[in-house]
């Protein structure tokens, strides 16, 4: 079971060793240079992975893998993956940093939003018809090959004067 | 379970690894000086943000965060409502930053009385100000200054444990509170207002506010902004909150909506589905079961649209607020840009308790930085503060007292990319020393200033979380600078220490 989701489920107790454990895949992630130990289901044999592309901010794609029912989100963590303030409140929707963007045909075969998504991703910059929340969007094997791209978070003044310059 | 344990475990021994690896580096690179020095105003979430920014970004850079309070984090810590505490997971983030080696927070410490900026700007390379917003917009009407009129951001201050609002002693004794201005500040004031006590005391609400909200006689919450219902500045994620609040019901306007549904199929969706429930709300027949729901409520809330206040009324025997005057207005132009217009007409509610929600306002600290008093910002472009050379804003103060905790992060991380850019450029010329906290700590030891450190703010951490934990709260607050100070400066861990 993914961490975030694990989190999510015991939202109502006490977590702060939880959620230390996820800063510390958050930010540790940058703070040591290592990769943070978090899913604690990590299968090893590899025909149960499913490879995901990202695109980043500046236009290149990351391939990583992750296990079915790990989100989004937690395989940004997991694999050290290092979006600019991506996921800051740790997946339980109360902002919209790990907005990410998919083609038509992926986005229907993510599911239904649920209003308490819809209500946090109509804040992103940026919202498209094809945008979801990462820390919402869980692996299935059918979702294979998958490409989800890391928007802007913020129009980019400086971008914009560099072109007009 | 266990899995966990052991990645914790597993997890602290790399960071004091890497710190004691840490160490040796900013000692050697402190020897040579050569490691740019950069200085964080104010401890909240834009100074922390612009620190992580930072330090990630160059390997040699050194960050200080001073904060005037004992403890960090701002607004995080005493503006989030106490029932949102999935928006304070960013302290977990917030304090690996502090815990770098390369930053150091100084707490305790205020800028402008105990050292001021021209001070910091010697020892440092940069000097980046983030202190956020602490003054409030006046309304500027007649009867503001009675009792029973309180500023938003005293209110949110006083039930989130800000030292300088525990005085405050909001009285409650009557039915109906109004609050002036419609953004997320007055929908979190509505609903502590009127949440269930038993969602309450779960909370890190404090225990003073929690009792005299058990005392309360507030019924009824009315939410009153210039202009329509879409122009509302909450979002719909408060709005949900507060419809969805169990023991209450809403109590709106019908006349207020008319046009809207037709203008809803222009909208772009976000703005379409705030409004669309707000209609719903508003005009909807309830079902059975929720119809049910409303008659059993015990408290009501509403909005009022186009109406600005002109005067809060005074009870003529105790000086005390008897109810507001509001102008009726009408809406020339639409969407955002429309503009509320007086029609002459005004109307009187009767209500004991005002609250202004209508915006935070920076102020200025020190008299060598430039600020611009109309706007209430310190001038700057992209961060870089105009008319000066070496000094930077991020956060409120860059660009004015709106937006969520996101939006500071992009702003700081925007104010960190100025200050790498100018350090890059040679702008800021970090080829020369710069003794940094040395000499501010030397400073501030001569003037009997004693800096609170991370972990001792980690005291103050356990024994909040201590006190709560033996109540059912997340944590228990300390109310007073005297009271963080004591424990901050315990030396041993006393396990005892429950109460002070």
């Amino acid at each position: 079971m993914a961490l975030v989701t694990a989190l999510k489920r015991l939202a109502h107790v006490r977590l702060r060793e939880y959620s230390r454990r996820t800063a510390a895949a958050t930010s540790g992630a940058w703070l040591t240079g290592r990769r943070s130990f978090t899913t604690g289901t990590q299968t090893l044999r590899s025909d149960n992975k499913v490879t995901v592309h990202f695109i980043n901010r500046d236009g290149e794609k990351i391939t990583v893998k992750g296990s079915p029912g790990d989100s989004l989100l937690d395989i940004v963590i997991n694999e050290d993956l290092d979006f600019d303030g991506f996921g800051a409140c740790e997946g339980t929707l109360a902002c919209s940093t790990c907005h990410l963007i998919f083609d038509e045909d992926v986005y229907k075969k993510l599911g239904p939003v649920t209003d308490e998504e819809m209500d946090m991703l109509d804040l992103a910059y940026g919202l498209t018809d094809t945008s979801r929340l990462g820390c919402q969007i869980c692996l299935t094997k059918s979702l294979e090959g998958m490409v989800a791209r890391v928007p802007e978070s913020v129009a980019d003044i400086r971008q914009s004067k560099d072109e007009s310059a | 379970m266990h899995q966990f344990q052991t990645g914790l475990g597993l997890y602290f021994r790399l960071i004091l690894s890497f710190d004691s690896a840490g160490l040796r580096e900013q000692r050697i690179a402190s020897l040579h000086s050569c490691s740019p020095k950069v200085c964080i105003v104010g401890g909240g979430p834009a100074g922390f943000y612009t620190a992580q920014h930072l330090i990630k970004a160059r390997q040699d850079v050194e960050v200080d965060i001073y904060e005037r309070l004992p403890v960090p984090f701002g607004l995080v810590r005493f503006g989030v409502a106490p029932d949102h505490p999935e928006v304070k997971n960013v302290i977990n983030t917030f304090t690996q930053t502090a815990k770098h080696t390369r930053c150091s927070f100084y707490g305790n410490v205020n800028v402008g009385k105990d050292v001021s900026v021209e001070e910091l700007q010697r020892a440092y390379h940069a000097v980046v100000l983030s202190y956020g917003a602490e003054g409030n917009r006046s309304i500027g009407v007649p009867g503001e200054e009675l009792t029973g009129v309180y500023s938003a951001k005293d209110f949110v201050g006083w039930y989130n444990g800000l030292p300088s609002c525990r005085e405050l002693s909001p009285d409650l004794s009557c039915e109906t509170a109004v609050i002036l201005g419609q953004g997320n500040v007055a929908l979190d004031v509505a609903r502590v207002l009127l949440s269930p006590l038993d969602i309450l005391k779960k909370t890190d609400i404090t225990q003073p506010a929690l009792e005299a909200l058990t005392g309360s006689q507030v019924r009824r919450v009315l939410i009153v902004g210039r202009r329509g219902p879409m122009q509302v500045a909450c979002t719909i994620k408060e709005l949900r909150e507060m419809v969805n609040l169990p023991d209450t019901r809403p109590e709106m306007v019908v006349s207020d909506f008319e046009g809207v549904t037709e203008a809803l199929k222009d909208l772009p969706r976000p703005r379409k589905r705030l409004t669309e429930l707000l209609l719903k709300t508003a005009l909807e027949t309830p079902g059975e079961k929720e119809q049910e729901r409303r008659n059993k409520a015990s408290r009501t809330w509403g909005f009022r649209f186009f109406r600005s206040p002109v005067e809060v009324l005074a009870d003529p025997e105790r000086s005390r607020t008897a109810g507001v005057r509001l102008a009726v207005n009408k809406l020339e132009g639409s969407g955002e840009r429309a503009r509320a217009v007086l029609t002459g007409e005004v109307e009187d509610v009767t209500c004991g308790l005002v609250i202004s929600s209508i915006g935070y306002k920076s102020l200025p600290i020190d008299p060598s930085v430039p600020f611009d008093s109309s706007k209430a910002i310190v001038p700057n472009t992209m961060g870089r503060v105009q008319q000066a050379s070496g000094l930077y804003c991020s956060g409120w103060l860059k660009t004015g007292p709106t937006g969520v905790i996101a939006t500071t992060m992009n702003n700081s991380f925007d104010t960190a990319r100025s200050l790498l850019e100018d350090m890059d450029s040679g702008t800021v010329d970090v080829s020369a020393a710069k003794s940094g906290s040395h000499i501010i700590s030397s400073l501030l030891e001569e003037r009997g200033v004693k800096p609170v450190t991370f972990s001792d703010w980690e005291k103050i951490d356990n024994v909040e979380m201590r006190r709560g934990e033996a109540i059912g709260k997340p944590r228990e607050k300390l109310l007073t600078v005297e009271e963080m100070l004591r424990v901050a400066r315990t030396v041993t861990e006393d396990k005892n220490v429950i109460s002070y």
